[in-house]
């Protein structure tokens, strides 16, 4: 088909779980091992057609933490692999991300959100993994974590979680709630559409003078496939720049700090998200996942009405977007977090609030979404 | 030059990482030792093959030998190497593991490996407790011993790790011990060479732990003991099984063919392609 423009393209009614392995293949996803778990499944049967007419590699593992091992395997051996799982699936995870982190392999973990605690409410949503998402695993670690509200930002945000793992050598999580998961809509490939592809960046000297985790003005070193002639040692013990363990106080310390600078430094290049009529707004919604679909329809409601609402809709949830949130917070008297946890954004916005609005929540989680009219309540309520 | 000096010339950090954890006397050093020679003799290139681990005295093996090398996580070096080898079916992937990261922690990832028949070799050294931590019970700790967890006596039973290779469908599996070193050589080199996932369990001794809370006396005393409870394939056959009571075999236990996971894939990725077009 062509558009208007003559611009060839072609059209899907997809589902977020089908558009997130559209976006991993292209992104150049060649591996994937996973388990089944509701709402994630689709992503495993998705990947299981698509990935061997491609020469990639489907595996269904005996487990989530199997799952995520393979993954890092299958990156380290050099080919850009990806897993995906619910709540209690990513809770069996979480050694190995941590894993992942310290040996600093680039992997992208799909979580879908379901209510919890345990195994809570299988087939209903919620986005009470943000915390989970960001502290999870033990230690002290960076993480990106993107979280789309649409089938194209589930497209979009996917190719983008690969190629910031790939740049950054470190895990990147989508987090999307049932909702985003399971919805169908359309969605528009571009035949002349440029998707930009990040791949890690090999080491270019010979391998006597590799050294596989030294600091470079990035952050980030080169990265070595295994069997590429650069043999050195991967370790899930604190390791230095050679990649051997250490207990020394003067090499622990720079790459630990090295780990989160190489995420930190490069903040503004992490930060995905809109702002939709909030120059002039009195109050500002900041939502994420499928409640920013819900703030966005209570928001032109509001507009109608004559009410100077806007929303701050938050694509990427860790590193925290700080300066977005700092940008609302001072122009508007208002804040409202609406969200189906008990309040894990909310309480990084009052975080960083230095006082210069009120800030006030939703909090639903009776397994149901946010709807527009609860939204527009609370705005009445506060204004 | 001796051969072995060759040898630990070429495939050993012997300038970047000794000396080494490992207490003196440990049986891990001579299954090491079996493991480079069968590798050399097997003519693989260093670049070619992958040494994973997991947690323990075992884990720790890989650091010291110059392959591209992986220290996982607890009980999981199965899985990792599952994803090596999917990854890059080119590399040759070999295993290294304790008894409680195999049986105890990884015995789930053990059972569907041998299921999977994916092309890995795993290497289990076997001595009956958890040394690293200081001697705990593990999952092949036999009924009465002592351990720190069972300062009493011990009342579970144990696990036969070859035994449950086998049982859970693996193509190879060979037993041996560090006593008998030439066998272990053999063992390995018939298992990296076969096609499938290959098992040798390598019954090892912890004088420091397990010898000496059970009164089983130095290193070269418990190598004795497995000297005495170590009977050959051949010879069990023609063993009563009064005889071979508190006995174990050595030898192949099990050599079969079965379809390879990675030639089973690449059907699945032809049926794949002739289906879409």
């Amino acid at each position: 088909m062509k558009n208007k423009k003559n611009r060839p393209y072609r059209e899907f009614l997809l589902q977020g779980n089908e558009a997130i392995v559209e976006g991993a293949i292209k992104a150049g996803c060649r591996f994937f091992a996973g388990y089944p778990i509701t709402p994630a499944t689709e992503i495993s049967e998705a990947m299981s057609v698509k990935l061997p007419q491609v020469d990639g590699t489907f595996i269904q593992m005996e487990d989530e933490i199997a799952s995520i091992a393979a993954v890092i395997g299958a990156s380290l051996a050099g080919v850009k692999s990806m897993t995906a799982t619910s709540g209690p699936g990513f809770s069996l995870m979480q050694e190995n991300i941590g894993f992942a982190i310290m040996a600093e392999v680039p992997c992208v973990i799909v979580d879908a959100m379901r209510g919890g605690p345990s195994t809570g409410l299988p087939t209903s949503p919620s986005q009470s993994d943000v915390m989970q998402a960001r502290w999870g695993t033990h230690g002290d670690h960076p993480i990106i974590v993107l979280c789309p509200s649409t089938v194209r930002e589930c497209y979009d945000l996917t190719i983008k979680a690969f190629n910031l793992s790939e740049k950054f050598r470190n895990p990147v999580i989508l987090l999307v709630d049932e909702v985003v998961a399971h919805m169908r809509e359309k969605i528009t490939f571009y035949d002349d559409e440029e998707v930009e592809i990040f791949n890690r960046i090999k080491p270019n000297m010979p391998p006597e003078w590799y050294i596989p985790y030294v600091d470079t003005p990035s952050g980030v070193p080169p990265m070595a496939n295994f069997g590429e002639g650069y043999r050195y040692h991967v370790t899930g013990l604190t390791h230095d720049i050679r990649g051997f363990p250490t207990s020394r106080p003067d090499e622990i310390d720079p790459f630990i700090r090295r780990l989160f600078r190489k995420i930190s430094q490069h903040f503004s290049e992490l930060q995905f998200g809109d702002f939709y009529e909030t120059d002039d707004a009195d109050i500002t919604i900041i939502a994420y996942g499928c409640v920013a679909r819900s703030a966005k329809r209570a928001v032109i409601d509001a507009r109608q009405k004559g009410l100077k609402v806007g929303l701050l809709k938050l694509n990427t949830l860790w590193p925290f977007m700080r300066t977005a949130v700092e940008r609302v917070l001072n122009t508007s008297k208002i804040i409202i977090v609406p969200e189906m946890n008990m309040g894990q954004i909310s309480r990084e916005v009052k975080r960083v609030n230095k006082g210069s609005s009120k800030v006030f929540t939703i909090n639903k989680v009776d397994g149901t979404i946010i709807t527009p009219q609860e939204i527009q309540a609370r705005i009445k309520e506060v204004a | 030059m001796p051969e072995i000096t060759k040898l630990i010339h070429k495939y050993l950090r012997h300038d970047k990482k000794f000396p080494h954890v490992w207490c003196p006397g440990c049986g891990i050093g001579i299954m090491l030792g079996a493991l480079i020679r069968a590798i050399d003799r097997c003519g693989f290139t260093k670049d070619e093959i992958v040494l994973v681990s997991g947690i323990g005295c075992t884990g720790r093996l890989p650091v010291y030998v110059d392959f591209n090398t992986l220290h996982t996580t607890h009980g999981r070096a199965l899985a990792f190497a599952t994803g090596v080898k999917l990854a890059n079916p080119k590399l040759k992937v070999i295993v290294v593991m304790g008894d409680g990261d195999a049986v105890a922690i990884g015995g789930n990832h053990f059972i569907h490996a041998a299921r999977r028949n994916i092309d890995l070799t795993a290497i289990i050294v076997n001595n009956s407790i958890y040394g690293m931590t200081g001697g705990q019970y593990s999952p092949t700790t036999p009924y009465g011993m002592k351990t720190t967890t069972s300062s009493y006596t011990h009342i579970e039973q144990a696990f036969s790790i070859s035994e449950l290779a086998v049982t859970a469908g693996a193509p190879f599996v060979g037993r041996g011990t560090v006593y008998h070193a030439k066998l272990l050589d053999s063992l390995m080199e018939k298992a990296f060479m076969k096609k499938g996932f290959a098992v040798v369990e390598v019954i090892s001794h912890c004088h420091t732990q397990f010898g000496k809370l059970n009164k089983m006396g130095s290193a070269v005393e418990m190598m004795q003991w497995q000297r005495d409870h170590a009977v050959t394939v051949e010879k069990a056959a023609n063993m009563t099984e009064e005889e071979l009571k508190n006995k174990f075999k050595i030898g192949v236990l099990i050599d079969k063919d079965l379809p390879v996971y990675l030639d089973e894939y690449e059907k699945i990725r032809e049926m794949a392609k002739t289906k879409n077009k």
